[in-house]
């Protein structure tokens, strides 16, 4: 038994090989179904993400893999470079990592999870997974769930966006029927307003010196537009003030924001300036209850957690290589597993012949006589087997494993189980 | 049997102290898993030493200790509740020294002897005044230290320090909500404690009593209180002004609390 495994991700592949071959969602069972019917297959399942595409499977002897994908993608021989190929050890490896989101674009990042859980899931749901797969799937789950908990990788955010929503949270705790108001409709901008509606903000307002522009955009938010010249009338509506304006003097100033205050009752306000040069002046953030973050705050603090995930990620790795080991000496161990068997079986089936010998020469014989007869032929089985079987078991983590397993099998002859190999 | 309740309290406090400054390192898995647990357990037997107390209270003096374990226990209830609601242990945890102490000095301090003061109103008088007057205790404490831990987060947010220590803090809003309700439901407690309280020192002493110092700094306590919930109703003071509104009705309470035993009239042993 082996796992090999064949994908592109976005290190390896531009998006356009990577689109080539992306399988939808409804499309999936049918590759899977194809997969598991190739020569050497044993069991198989696809993942399909934006950033990449694998196929994972178990094989008996080796499979080709790259045969299947080019053969079903009808891929011609100049994509070649961008697979990658791992067996054995480096799949179970690769299949961690993948799982841990060490191999994710933005790493640590936590769909990556859900996703791999849902291919999982649907191969699973075709039969397509069984033992070995089921072993190595689960395993990864329990090795992402430990890596979650005792790594912060997933615990910071990394875009200014992101960041901007995380202080926004940090500040009004739930962002629910909180006002946001845009001044200025740039594309960063939107963005940003797009994470703080995501996350529940419960309104928008817009303004922008091209009013059309803040017409337009408040449509898409279903939000409302404010004519600029009358912003500061709009201000005191919104907990979160988001400017990104060209202006070259400050919108906000000192006492705009003494008079929001006073409005608001000394409510808090967010402002969120990725305006250069800046729309709110430097001293409003003096003001108590008002937050000012400009664009360098915040690229500063998504440079200090991308700085904290890299950290995190090199314990994250080191706990993947303990796994890693952990799963690979359980594998083993379980390889001699029908090795064991059929040693058994082997020996059961002289012990009976034998038997079945000796009661046509003995007559009739007492119950008592029968069962002293089965207790000892049992038992010279059991201790002549008990070291070559321990023996088996504890060799089957260390090197001399392959020679000490191949020696049994010839020493008893076992054939049999020879194919489970 | 009560003291004997209390410090089995008193070591679970401990212990969930000891845990809760361990969680300053180990991360938030001790808290929850250690500290949250015995503290609660704690609690359970601090009630039953209170329990056990009020049966004996036929024959109870009224002394410091009784008073002193029943804020402690307030304030580790007013903890649990402010988890349930909030999920917030930061004002629970930064008291628990304080909930610590009182439970200490009510457990080991030797307990007054004497004859007992024959009594002209009944205990369960008493007992109301202090209870209620200690609910009101609890929830300003509750407020004061949501009122420093407000401070602290605006300052990390303002100075853009993001990350460390000071981040697993609630949300700032969560922290003023804290503060905010805690005044608001602990207005009506001090003030009828207080009303019981006079109505108390009405029919034994008169009106001389309230010439005591003990009883004029309550009060005084009692109208920073109000001005405090006035200025947080209506004007939305916050962060810096209404720390120093807490802290400065914090400190009276505290002065009116160790007045007990300089005032002649209002003393808990004569």
């Amino acid at each position: 038994m082996n796992f090999q495994l064949i994908g592109v991700n976005h290190n390896t592949a531009p998006l356009e090989v990577r689109e080539r071959l992306a399988v939808s969602e409804d499309r999936l069972p049918e590759v899977v179904s194809t997969l598991v019917k190739q020569p050497g297959v044993d069991e198989g399942m696809v993942l399909s993400t934006c950033n990449r595409v694998e196929v994972l499977t178990s094989t008996r002897q080796g499979a080709d893999l790259r045969g299947f994908l080019r053969s079903y993608f009808g891929l011609g021989p100049k994509l070649d470079s961008h697979f990658y190929e791992f067996e054995k050890r480096e799949a179970v490896r690769h299949v961690f990592r993948v799982a841990s989101s060490l191999d994710s674009m933005v790493v640590g990042e936590p769909q990556i999870l859900g996703q791999v859980k849902e291919a999982y899931a649907v191969a699973r749901g075709l039969g397509a997974i069984h033992s070995a797969l089921d072993a190595l799937l689960s395993r990864a789950f329990a090795v992402a769930k430990r890596v979650r908990t005792e790594t912060a990788i997933g615990s910071s955010t990394v875009s200014i966006a992101s960041v901007a929503v995380e202080l926004a949270e940090k500040i009004f705790g739930s962002l629910e029927n909180k006002t946001v108001f845009l001044l200025g409709a740039g594309k960063m901008a939107e963005l940003a307003a797009r994470h703080l509606m995501a996350r529940g903000a419960g309104k928008i307002m817009i303004s922008n010196r091209t009013h059309d522009r803040a017409v337009e955009l408040a449509e898409a938010f279903g939000g409302q537009a404010v004519p600029f010249d009358r912003l500061h009338q709009f201000a005191d509506h919104a907990d979160i003030i988001l400017t990104s304006t060209g202006a070259s003097e400050p919108v906000f100033r000192k006492e705009h924001g003494e008079a929001l205050l006073r409005v608001r009752k000394n409510r808090p306000v967010f402002f969120i300036d990725i305006a250069v040069p800046r729309n709110v002046a430097p001293e409003v953030n003096k003001l108590d209850g008002l937050f000012v973050y400009d664009v360098d705050d915040l690229q500063s603090i998504a440079g200090k957690n991308t700085a904290e995930r890299k950290k995190e990620a090199e314990r994250a790795e080191k706990i993947i290589e303990l796994e890693v080991d952990r799963f690979a000496s359980r594998m083993k161990s379980l390889e001699v597993v029908p090795t064991i068997l059929s040693l058994q079986e082997y020996c059961e089936t002289i012990r009976q012949a034998e038997i079945d010998r000796i009661r046509g020469r003995l007559g009739q014989i007492s119950p008592e006589q029968e069962a002293a007869i089965e207790a000892m032929s049992r038992a010279i089985i059991n201790k002549l087997l008990h070291t070559p079987i321990t023996t088996l078991k504890s060799s089957a983590t260390r090197p001399e494993a392959a020679t000490i397993h191949e020696m049994i099998r010839r020493i008893f002859n076992l054939t049999g189980g020879k194919q489970d190999h | 049997m009560p003291e004997f309740w209390l410090r089995v309290a008193l070591s679970l406090y401990g212990l969930g102290l000891i845990c809760a400054l361990a969680s300053l390192w180990g991360g938030r898995q001790v808290l929850t898993r250690i500290t949250m647990p015995t503290v609660g357990l704690g609690m359970v037997f601090h009630f039953v030493a209170l329990i056990e107390t009020a049966m004996m209270s036929h024959v109870w003096m009224p002394s410091a200790h009784e008073p002193e374990s029943l804020l402690a226990f307030l304030l580790v209830v007013f903890f649990f509740a402010i988890y349930a609601r909030y999920k917030a242990t930061a004002p629970g945890l930064a008291l628990l020294p304080v909930v610590f102490l009182l439970t200490a000095s009510a457990a080991l301090r030797p307990k007054p002897s004497g004859p007992a003061l024959p009594l002209f109103v009944s205990t369960q008088w008493i007992f109301m005044h202090i209870a209620l007057i200690m609910i009101g205790y609890a929830a300003l404490l509750f407020s004061f230290i949501a009122s420093i831990l407000y401070l602290i987060q605006e300052r990390a947010l303002k100075s853009k320090t993001t990350g460390g220590f000071w981040a697993r803090l609630p949300a700032l809003a969560t922290i003023d909500e804290i503060g905010y309700k805690c005044l608001v439901w602990g207005f009506p407690f001090m003030t009828l404690g207080l009303i019981a309280g006079s109505i108390l020192a009405e029919t034994r002493y008169g009106s001389k009593y309230f010439a005591d110092a003990q009883v004029l700094l309550s009060i005084l306590m009692w109208v920073v209180y109000t001005v405090l919930l006035y200025t947080r109703w209506n004007a939305g003071w916050r962060g810096r002004r209404a720390a120093y509104m807490a802290t400065f009705a914090f400190a009276a309470a505290v002065v009116a609390w160790a007045a007990n035993n300089l005032s002649h009239t209002h003393r808990f042993i004569p």
